[in-house]
């Protein structure tokens, strides 16, 4: 048996030796067993349930995040947060990375009329910022989730296509792809082999990043009162809620905070450190 | 000469195109998706109108031609600047508008200050020592700005100022800057501050890595061989060398300014363009929806254009 020696090492490893790859990974995945325990209904508390015998109590071993002016439990209350916030956010995101693949592979790699065509309207979508574009879509479709994430979604479309398109135009002009489609490779064989293996980087990096966004864009929609509905938990509305009580309970604030500001912290370590370990030239060895 | 009337007449029609394609976008987004004007303003009750009442109503709207006739109408009412009116108040748009849009506008221009301001100093701080004990403090501001929303920043700022120290001039009604000056700007501090904020996060890793880009260059080298002093090299050189991305992230910024200010108007109390969108939505005010989004996008198309103009002024290597 002759042993083949790998000539790179996965990515992986790369991944783990950068500190902000590693504290992030870290956070990000407390925060989904926080969300995951919500999901199984596992919270120490009824996130929804009220108690009039403990409101606005201060942390304590009973309550660790404290409880609201109804006498929730804000630790439990978080925790549903969390899970609302990222199932809306990984469901929009899906969707705009999905889309946004689809649409800048085929711009990039076709190019022409259908190219121009997703450029100009992308431009369109552009001439928004972001949260008042999911405001005026929520406005029109509702305040469910599946509302909350396909108007997510249908905002960040259009930067998933332009990051996708920019590199694949780059690409359908290097001479190895030439060469392939000289060999006369299949359109797919040379979309799925050649073309699609530089751009997942990229891609992968984008979904952390919008990840990100999204999450502030849900809590921000939630905040106004045009997201997750009371008394449901949502961090936004969490936040929205705290409005009237943080000046003398600030736990009501500091809790649906601070698992925002983690969140998006972490999804940003975590963009940081794909982008670090999946390019080979910015690898520090 | 030619070329550049090429460019410009591209640049124009693409900038034709996309007020185009937002007017569409803003109309079906708007109009068409909430189903109709009748039942939004009768609620439940539209059920007991009757077929003549209703076919009645919908002349009153507008509503009974087709589609497209309604688009045209609306956007020949809205390039005369005949924005509709505020079913409720009986308002129009307009006269709301031209109250609310410098509101926002003063908002703007005063977060961007602030933010460039600072974005710019923290930059030039970390990049004087790239990877040493200064950039990880600039770094970690970076990031936390970033990930602190402005909702939960202005909350904070609200509990403790409001209720702790008893400082809140957005507790008065607001005044226009010209009405008294020093109210307005106190009353535009916070929601300044918690805006500019936002804005400092990017325009500090674009100035810093551009900063580290341009100190290595060689005729920085040769400025300080010369003898000039570190201040003189730092503030003059680098910075006029590196203004061109902080530029272009300046108006990105300026432009999300208009839509971050939805949620900071709101909270602050700010009768701005976020706020007269905001009071639409929930009143289901579709003619102030509709007029105001658009405004604010064009604006936004407009801010960018200048951005480029701006870019090409101050660096004339661009021509």
């Amino acid at each position: 048996m002759i042993k083949v020696k790998r000539a790179e090492r996965s990515w992986v490893i790369y991944y783990f030796k950068s500190l902000n790859g590693l504290i992030g990974f870290v956070i990000l995945a407390l925060l989904i067993v926080g969300s995951l325990v919500a999901l199984f209904h596992a919270t120490p508390y009824d996130p929804v349930a009220q108690d009039i015998k403990a409101m606005l109590k201060p942390p304590s071993w009973h309550h660790i995040f404290g409880t609201d002016q109804y006498g929730r439990d804000e630790f439990s209350r978080v925790l549903d947060g969390v899970r609302r916030s990222l199932a809306v956010s990984i469901l929009a995101v899906s969707i705009a990375a999905g889309a946004g693949l689809l649409l800048g592979v085929f711009a990039g790699y076709f190019g022409t009329f259908f190219d121009t065509l997703v450029m100009r309207v992308s431009d369109v979508f552009f001439a928004f910022p972001a949260i008042l574009m999911a405001l005026a879509i929520v406005s029109s479709l509702g305040h469910t989730w599946l509302d909350t994430s396909i108007a997510i979604a249908i905002v960040y479309t259009p930067i998933f296509v332009r990051v996708i398109r920019g590199p694949v135009l780059t690409l359908r002009e290097m001479d190895y792809v030439k060469s392939a489609r000289v060999l006369g490779f299949s359109t797919p064989r040379v979309l799925f082999k050649h073309i699609l293996p530089n751009v997942i980087p990229i891609f992968l990096v984008q979904i952390a990043l919008s990840l990100s966004w999204a999450i502030l864009t849900e809590s921000g929609l939630s905040f106004l009162g045009l997201g997750t509905q009371a008394p449901d938990a949502s961090l936004g509305l969490m936040v929205s809620e705290a409005q009237s009580t943080a000046a003398f309970a600030w736990w009501t604030l500091v809790g649906p905070a601070l698992a925002l500001v983690f969140a998006v912290v972490s999804l940003n370590l975590v963009g940081d450190g794909l982008r670090d370990s999946l390019d080979p030239t910015r690898r520090s060895v | 000469m030619a070329n550049v009337r090429k460019r410009i007449t591209t640049k124009l029609l693409t900038v034709a195109s996309t007020l185009f394609g937002i007017s569409i976008f803003v109309f079906v987004v708007l109009r068409v998706v909430p189903g109709d004007t009748i039942s939004s303003s009768f609620g439940i009750e539209t059920s007991a109108l009757s077929p003549e009442k209703i076919a009645s109503l919908k002349q009153y709207f507008g509503i009974d031609k087709p589609l497209i006739m309604q688009y045209v109408t609306w956007l020949k009412g809205f390039v005369t600047g005949n924005f509709g009116l505020s079913y409720h108040t009986g308002v129009p748009v307009t006269s709301l508008t031209l109250h609310s849009f410098p509101v926002t506008l003063e908002l703007a221009i005063l977060a961007t200050i602030f933010g460039v301001i600072v974005g710019t100093l923290l930059g030039i701080y970390s990049a004087s020592q790239p990877g040493g004990r200064r950039d990880f403090v600039g770094q970690i501001f970076g990031l936390l700005a970033l990930a602190i929303p402005s909702f939960v920043l202005s909350t904070a700022i609200i509990a403790v100022f409001a209720n702790r120290l008893h400082y809140f001039p957005n507790g008065f009604e607001y005044s226009p800057p010209w009405v008294n000056l020093w109210m307005n700007l106190q009353q535009m501090m916070f929601p300044a501050v918690v805006l500019g904020i936002a804005v400092a996060a990017p325009v500090m890793r674009t100035a810093r890595s551009s900063f580290i880009d341009i100190q290595d260059r060689d005729f920085i080298r040769t400025a300080i061989g010369k003898g000039v002093s570190p201040r003189r090299v730092r503030y003059v050189h680098v910075l006029r060398n590196s203004l061109n991305p902080i530029i272009t992230m300046t108006g990105i910024q300026f432009g999300y300014l208009l839509g971050g200010a939805v949620i900071v108007e709101q909270i602050f109390a700010l009768p701005g363009m976020g706020r007269q969108i905001l009071d639409g939505i929930t009143k289901r005010e579709y003619a102030t929806v509709q007029s105001t989004v658009l405004i604010v996008a064009i604006t936004f198309v407009l801010i960018n254009l200048l951005t480029d103009y701006i870019y090409q002024k101050v660096d004339p290597r661009i021509q």
